[in-house]
């Protein structure tokens, strides 16, 4: 019986995913992710979300910085951290993360202070989003890896 | 060049490459990194990663042989990324790709311009990766393709339109290997199959290719000497140069490259002459030799003899080996590394004929400005043609033994006295084979050296060698050998000694000194490891040539004494030699051995194992040290089933 939990979880998992790639919140890059994890990096996933987490963290700090700034000028430093950000949001799968990284790079290479506002809060409101879902993700997983590990005793 | 034929000289597994190659990631973002490094291992590639450009540029210049790629990311705080692609195009000839979230074609265009050899838009997908090695590989077969073609080709390059570049890109490529792989690259980027409308369609209009030939190089540097290096201003040196259809933009950036490379010359320079200093007294006289490029003759009149007395082995000039190295292989100075050794582009082509090599050496010199700084430079046997080889000892202590075939680069900082140990053993042999073995055509990467943990053994040991010794045969006097005078002979006359097989048999004693010579290389790779392999070859030799080189397997060993600090060594020498040579004198063994400095409690585990090697007469022997070395764990080349292949992947770390 305990057996059918990990399955059951395993199928909560998947079905996670697929909701959230229908959403075009992932895409196959994360896929991707997926298949870099085995037996030798068994948290592989788990790892590098984790760390995609924390440097996009500082970065949307520093951007939420750089766009409330009275004089708001400072488009340079935006772009530069926007690229970085783009880049490990699309690394990682996040495609609807990337694309309004795009859209606010755009707007700040344009120097559109509003444009730049709002599409700093639809990054703010769409990472929160994304970093709920995949916390819920992980946690799935972890309960899936414990039932995996429960065995029936062996009958001799 | 087939495929096998450069996956041969490829490090690393080459029998399974791209399986193994080495990468250097290089990426700020930890994400980014993190999933390259995983995206590569899933390759099976070898992965290198760090965030910082300056510690990834350091560990490029430590050790010029330790990457076959790099990947870089565009961006990055402490370093930008082209001026990383700069900085390692200029300085070693390794393919890099750039890595951005940017796809900006403009962005692209600047990668291509600075040479990369191919851009990737982030997110990178696994296959995209799979396919990388190709760069790895074409480039060696530009490589290849171009130490075969001649000066006078290069020449008629010159001013080529782009017409040329599509159906033959490795033409345009020039002896000047480094100053035309920018070149070379953007030509390798427009066959790359995203890179090739690209590259025609971009707006802007590309400027027929000026191939920086030896003679226009020449020009060019006698140009700026003429006006001073500080006053060189392009217009001048374009006027001084008086070259048909050379524009100031190609004078302006051929200078910008040139000061740079003076700029590393002279920080390498420094060094060297510390190291120099550090040698002792051995080092001046090789010095002197090194000022004096005429290796070449002298080295025929040295092998005439057979033997080699200390004082014409100062003749030896390193100069006439860096002439040497560029010669074959087109003599494409590469920007030396940071150790200051120079390091021929197309080292590994090596060509047998030595013929362009005196010619080189006036270009040589006057390219580096820096005389003194190549006395470093290993000088390298030459041999003018396979059925002459004449094997130089240097004796001066860097002197690499630079084999084109065998590139190993001969760091100027790790060898201060890299004495080229086949060329001690060989000294006696006249009759080296095929040059290929010592040869030292331009494949004498002496700039990859330092990076070599295979040279630094050399190095290491070289101080100890007295090249004196070896190089007399008859006269043989163990007690002549100064074991700390001697410059260990790199072994790179070892690969050089397999490549012609065939002629072992018919070689007498150089064979066996070839032989030598190419464990001697193998030892540097790894101290101990390697004095065993030579201590194997030497015994293969032996049993055939025992009768008119008793002395010369004296002074392999002894040479394989002083090199490799271990006792062992010597012990397992004299096991050989009393297995392989009854002729041999006990007396020898006991100088030898009391000669020997060090411990050697890898060789003696060896011995048994050499000795059972010492019976068998040359066969893909080889193989046999290679595969020792393997077990020695000392050597890098682990993958070596051939001494071909030891060659070539030390041809190509280089």
């Amino acid at each position: 019986m305990l057996g059918l939990g990990a399955d059951r979880l395993r199928a909560d998992m998947n079905r996670l995913l697929a909701f959230l790639f229908h959403q075009g919140v992932l895409d196959e890059q994360f896929l991707q992710l997926q298949q870099l994890q085995d037996e030798s990096s068994p948290n592989f996933v788990s790892e590098v979300v984790n760390i995609y987490f924390h440097e996009s963290e500082k970065l949307l700090r520093n951007l939420r910085g750089l766009v409330l700034e009275r004089e708001f000028s400072d488009y340079k430093r935006m772009g530069i951290h926007l690229n970085q950000l783009i880049g490990s949001s699309s690394s990682i799968g996040a495609k609807r993360l990337t694309n309004i990284c795009v859209a606010f790079r755009a707007a700040s290479d344009q120097n559109n202070p509003t444009a730049c506002l709002r599409a700093l809060e639809l990054l703010e409101h769409d990472y929160c989003y994304l970093k709920n879902k995949l916390h819920e993700f992980f946690q799935i997983e972890q309960q899936r890896v414990m039932a995996a590990g429960v065995r029936y005793p062996i009958q001799n | 060049m087939t495929v096998e034929e450069i996956r041969g000289r490829l490090g690393g597994e080459t029998d399974r490459f791209p399986v193994g190659m080495r990468v250097l990631a290089v990426d700020d973002d930890p994400t980014c990194l993190i999933l390259l490094d995983g995206l590569l291992r899933k390759c099976q590639y070898q992965v290198t990663s760090t965030s910082q450009a300056k510690t990834a540029l350091r560990m490029l210049r430590e050790n010029q042989n330790r990457f076959d790629l790099v990947i870089s990311d565009v961006h990055m705080p402490d370093m930008d990324g082209f001026k990383l692609l700069e900085h390692v195009g200029l300085e070693m000839d390794l393919p890099v790709i750039m890595l951005s979230a940017n796809s900006d074609p403009k962005l692209v265009m600047k990668g291509i311009t600075h040479g990369a050899c191919d851009y990737l838009v982030k997110p990178v997908r696994i296959e995209e990766l799979r396919n990388i090695w190709q760069h790895v590989i074409r480039r060696k077969k530009c490589e290849a393709k171009h130490e075969s073609k001649s000066t006078t080709k290069g020449k008629n390059r010159h001013g080529n339109g782009e017409g040329e570049q599509g159906p033959s890109p490795t033409d345009n490529m020039d002896q000047n290997g480094k100053t035309n792989r920018k070149r070379k690259d953007d030509e390798e980027e427009e066959d790359g199959e995203e890179n090739g409308s690209e590259n025609e369609d971009t707006g802007t209009q590309k400027k027929p290719r000026v191939v920086w030939s030896i003679e226009l190089h020449r020009k060019f540097v006698a140009a700026v000497n003429q006006l001073g290096i500080e006053k060189a201003v392009p217009k001048r040196v374009l006027d001084l140069m008086n070259v048909e259809g050379l524009t100031r933009e190609n004078v302006a950036s051929h200078l910008q490259k040139y000061r740079l490379y003076l700029k590393r010359i002279s920080s390498v320079a420094t060094q060297q002459a510390n190291m120099v200093a550090a040698l002792g007294g051995t080092d001046s006289s090789y010095m002197r030799s090194l000022s004096s490029l005429d290796g070449f003759g002298d080295f025929r009149t040295l092998a005439g003899q057979g033997r080699y007395p200390n004082p014409a082995l100062s003749s030896y000039q390193t100069g006439g080996i860096f002439g040497r190295l560029n010669s074959p292989a087109g003599v494409s100075l590469h920007s030396l590394s940071s150790s200051a050794l120079i390091q021929p582009s197309h080292a590994h082509n090596l060509s047998n004929s030595l013929n362009t090599l005196g010619k080189f050496q006036p270009v040589v010199l006057p390219e580096k400005q820096n005389t003194s700084s190549f006395q470093r430079i290993p000088t390298s046997l030459e041999f003018d043609s396979p059925g002459d080889p004449t094997i130089f000892t240097s004796v001066g202590n860097a002197s690499l033994f630079a084999d084109n075939r065998a590139p190993l680069g001969i760091s100027s900082n790790s060898l201060p006295s890299a004495s080229i140990n086949p060329l001690i053993l060989q000294g006696n042999l006249q009759q080296m084979q095929s040059g290929g073995v010592f040869g030292n055509q331009s494949s004498l990467k002496v700039g990859s050296l330092n990076s070599e943990p295979f040279n630094t053994g050399v190095a290491v040991q070289i101080s100890r060698f007295s090249s004196n010794s070896l190089l007399s045969s008859e006269p043989f006097n163990h007690d002549l050998l100064p074991p700390n005078s001697m410059r260990s002979i790199n072994s790179f006359s070892g690969p050089h000694i397999r490549n012609n097989p065939d002629d072992f048999s018919s070689m007498s004693a150089i064979s066996s000194h070839m032989e030598d010579a190419r464990g001697e290389i193998q030892c540097q790779t790894g101290l101990v490891g390697d004095v065993r392999n030579m201590n194997q070859a030497m015994d293969k030799r032996w049993g055939e040539h025992n009768q008119a080189y008793v002395q010369n397997p004296n002074m392999v060993f002894n040479t394989l004494n002083s090199m490799a600090p271990t006792k062992g060594v010597v012990d397992l020498l004299s096991q050989s030699v009393d297995q392989n040579n009854g002729v041999f004198r006990r007396e020898t063994n006991t100088s030898l051995v009391s000669q020997s400095n060090s411990s050697a409690s890898t060789l003696l585990q060896h011995s048994g194992v050499e000795k059972s090697a010492i019976d068998s007469k040359m066969r893909s022997g080889e193989d046999y040290i290679l595969e020792q070395t393997k077990t020695q764990g000392g050597f890098v080349h682990n993958g070596y089933d051939s001494l071909d292949e030891l060659m070539n992947s030390m041809i190509k770390r280089v």
